[in-house]
């Protein structure tokens, strides 16, 4: 499996304010590109724009050498995101949850999977209880649930850290570097330092658009 | 969280290989429905607040203007339509709000289905729990306004034809409105305008029905009215929630 | 066409074009303005029913019809604005969508002053007034949208959204308010019901509309203008043009 996202003097302005500018990015298969920068600095913006959600930049999208615009469909089927905001209704039960997630992916109803979803994230015992009632570290591993319920190339993963314990944060980490040694490709922000390894590389976004691509 | 490898790899390997382009659409869509429909009945008070709403306007008429059965009776169609457009409004400010607020509406754009369609099967369980029944409970109110017997049935079907197009353009104005704080007063002013051609057909459609005239016309222009809503609305609800959710 | 559509796309180049635009259109506005006031109001004969309170609609035809068009255009640059992301056209929209309302204010106070003789009351709902009325909500919908967000990026898609579908709606509520006027009401006077007006009468008329057109058209440019230097202050060229003015 290749997979590969590519951005070619990708610039983002909002509001007239140049976030960044002549960012070229090279994505490949089996890394975690963790993107750094101070706040402000566009972080969760170019994730967006990299998760296919804001369409308003310049510059070219490659998704698998093809261009973006062309290949948005594939590209979405390829995709897990999970931004700030964890995605979860509170009135419902985390099964219910990721029932839904399982249907917006296009899978047959399958509870197993999501049972064992759950348990990988450490949920058993949770299942049917309502995730208004879950702590917040509880509902954010819902949400991470996701990762190993539907089973996506690329991950886009918006601050996954926040509000998860000690075992947890270091369970999602071998979680990304497994996935990233399975040949998938986890692109990250965190204000958590990630372990360093083989897999990880970092891109730092400056203030002012200066912005390095690469190493 | 412990994973194993082999367990994930595995798991890799078969989302990749299913590619469901087809029948895709109809299971997300189905589970929109349902999920959108459990939600609201596990909050049944958002459900009857709208149906409380009518009652309570209706209500409040016959108190400010007259409890004369015979003034009431001549303005019952347009009071009992105008209620029912400002109850089916007071509920749309919700209709994206919670997923905007959770996330949900970001994942709800990622999906490889199209955005058109999933934000229809939202407007459609807005029309289910909001339009529908105020349809249904619609002729009893008609009755302790004297309205003229021969146009409760009227009455019921032009609210429950008329009341999807106002849910469906009324979903416009709350995807626009959806990123802002407070976008509840805002809604109103953005949709009124725009329903006042549903209230016009569908108050004349009562009111033919009582006079006697023929109610047809009006019932296919309601519907020709929701047809053209359903062209075009889908569109502008999506692109309204993609400006809303970048704001 | 793609050249233009290039051009349209620079701020600087629209600012340098439209200085030499915008005086020819103030001269054509006052010009005809001040001949259609004093034609009609003059040397125009009297109406034979309504006698010289026809007057008004000297004012109030041509600021009912700009009204109508600045929606229309408000709309199609919203278009340009959302298909081809030009900048310019997002401003001149937001320029006009006060000068819309403004002018259907000012049809609607015609008309009600326009009431007062011929029917006796301020307000009658009328099917042009009603309409005139309702395009004023669509109007302060456009404008309280705009206002509503903090990103400036999105009030402008948004209120581009909202004048598009306000643009479908306008002749759905135009039909359905006239079909439910004629329901309602036995056919009175309205302002410009009858089709036969002598030549002395329209001509006027056909010059103030120019005139208003004119109007709009100079007062667009300029407060375009006036928006490119206040969303451009911090380009290049601005403050190069800030240098040489001083």
């Amino acid at each position: 499996m290749s997979l590969s996202l590519q951005a070619r003097q990708l610039a983002c302005e909002r509001d007239d304010r140049w976030l960044f500018e002549d960012l070229d990015l090279d994505i490949r298969a089996g890394e975690i590109v963790r993107i750094e920068g101070p706040n402000g600095s566009g972080k969760t913006t170019l994730l967006k724009i990299l998760s296919g959600q804001l369409a308003d930049y310049q510059g070219e999208l490659f998704w698998n050498g093809m261009p973006m615009r062309e290949s948005r469909r594939a590209f979405l089927e390829s995709l897990l995101y999970l931004g700030h905001a964890p995605g979860v209704k509170a009135a419902l039960t985390p099964l219910e949850n990721l029932t839904w997630y399982q249907a917006l992916a296009g899978e047959s109803d399958n509870e197993a999977a999501r049972l064992a979803a759950l348990e990988s994230v450490g949920l058993v015992g949770y299942e049917d209880v309502a995730v208004g009632q879950l702590s917040a570290g509880q509902q954010r591993r819902v949400a991470l649930a996701r990762l190993a319920l539907t089973p996506r190339p690329l991950w886009v993963l918006d601050e996954p850290f926040t509000a998860i314990d000690r075992d947890g944060v270091a369970a999602l980490e071998e979680r990304l570097i497994v996935h990233a040694r399975a040949g998938g490709c986890v692109l990250v922000t965190t204000h958590h330092e990630l372990r360093k390894t083989d897999e990880l590389r970092r891109v730092q976004l400056g203030r002012g658009g200066q912005s390095h691509g690469g190493l | 969280m412990a994973v194993s490898e082999t367990r994930l790899s595995e798991k890799e390997g078969r989302g990749v290989s299913r590619g469901e382009p087809g029948g895709g659409l109809a299971v997300a869509l189905w589970a929109t429905l349902r999920r959108d429909l459990t939600l609201l009945m596990r909050r049944r008070g958002e459900v009857l607040n709208p149906l409380v709403f009518f009652a309570l306007v209706i209500t409040l008429f016959p108190i400010g203007i007259s409890p004369d059965p015979q003034l009431l009776a001549t303005i019952a169609p347009g009071l009992l339509w105008v209620a029912a457009l400002l109850a089916a409004l007071l509920s749309l400010d919700s209709l994206f709000r919670g997923d905007y607020d959770d996330g949900s509406l970001e994942q709800l754009m990622l999906t490889p289905q199209p955005l058109p369609m999933l934000a229809m099967a939202k407007v459609a369980v807005h029309w289910l729990m909001t339009g529908l029944p105020l349809a249904l409970m619609a002729p009893i109110l008609g009755i302790m306004l004297s309205l003229p017997a021969g146009s409760y049935l009227v009455l019921a079907l032009s609210l429950a034809l008329g009341t999807a197009s106002l849910s469906l353009i009324g979903a416009i104005g709350a995807a626009l409105t959806v990123g802002l704080s407070r976008g509840g007063v805002l809604l109103s002013l953005l949709v009124l305008p725009l329903y006042i051609p549903v209230l016009i057909f569908g108050a004349g459609s009562v009111q033919a029905a009582i006079v006697g005239d023929g109610v047809a016309a009006h019932l296919a222009i309601l519907g020709a009215l929701l047809a053209l809503s359903l062209m075009l609305a889908p569109w502008a609800i999506a692109a309204s929630l993609r400006i809303s959710i970048n704001g | 066409m793609w050249a233009f559509i290039n051009k349209l796309r620079s701020p600087k180049w629209f600012y340098a074009i439209s200085a030499k635009l915008q005086p020819f259109f103030w001269v054509a506005a006052a010009g005809l303005i001040l001949t259609g006031t004093v034609w009609g109001l003059a040397f125009a004969p009297a109406d034979y029913q309504q006698g010289n309170s026809f007057r008004i609609i000297y004012v109030h035809v041509p600021a009912a019809f700009l009204a109508q068009s600045i929606f229309v255009s408000m709309a199609v640059a919203g278009l340009v604005y959302m298909v081809w992301k030009i900048k310019i056209a997002d401003m001149a929209a937001a320029m006009m969508a006060p000068l819309g309302a403004a002018m259907t204010f000012v049809s609607l106070f015609s008309g009600a002053v326009w009431g007062v003789p011929t029917w006796g009351t301020w307000w009658m709902w009328d099917a042009r007034l009603t309409s005139m009325l309702i395009l004023l909500f669509l109007y302060l919908g456009v404008i309280a949208l705009r206002g509503a967000f903090t990103s400036r990026d999105s009030a402008s898609r948004a209120a581009s959204v909202l004048a598009m579908v306000g643009v479908i709606n306008i002749p759905i509520i135009k039909y359905s308010v006239d079909w439910w006027y004629t329901l309602h009401q036995p056919a009175t006077f309205t302002i410009t019901g009858r089709a036969a007006m002598p030549m002395e009468m329209w001509a006027p008329l056909l010059i103030m509309v120019l005139g208003f057109y004119s109007f709009f058209i100079a007062l667009t440019l300029m407060r375009t203008r006036s928006e490119i230097l206040r969303r451009e202050s911090n380009k290049r060229w601005v403050r190069d043009l800030a240098g040489e003015m001083r």
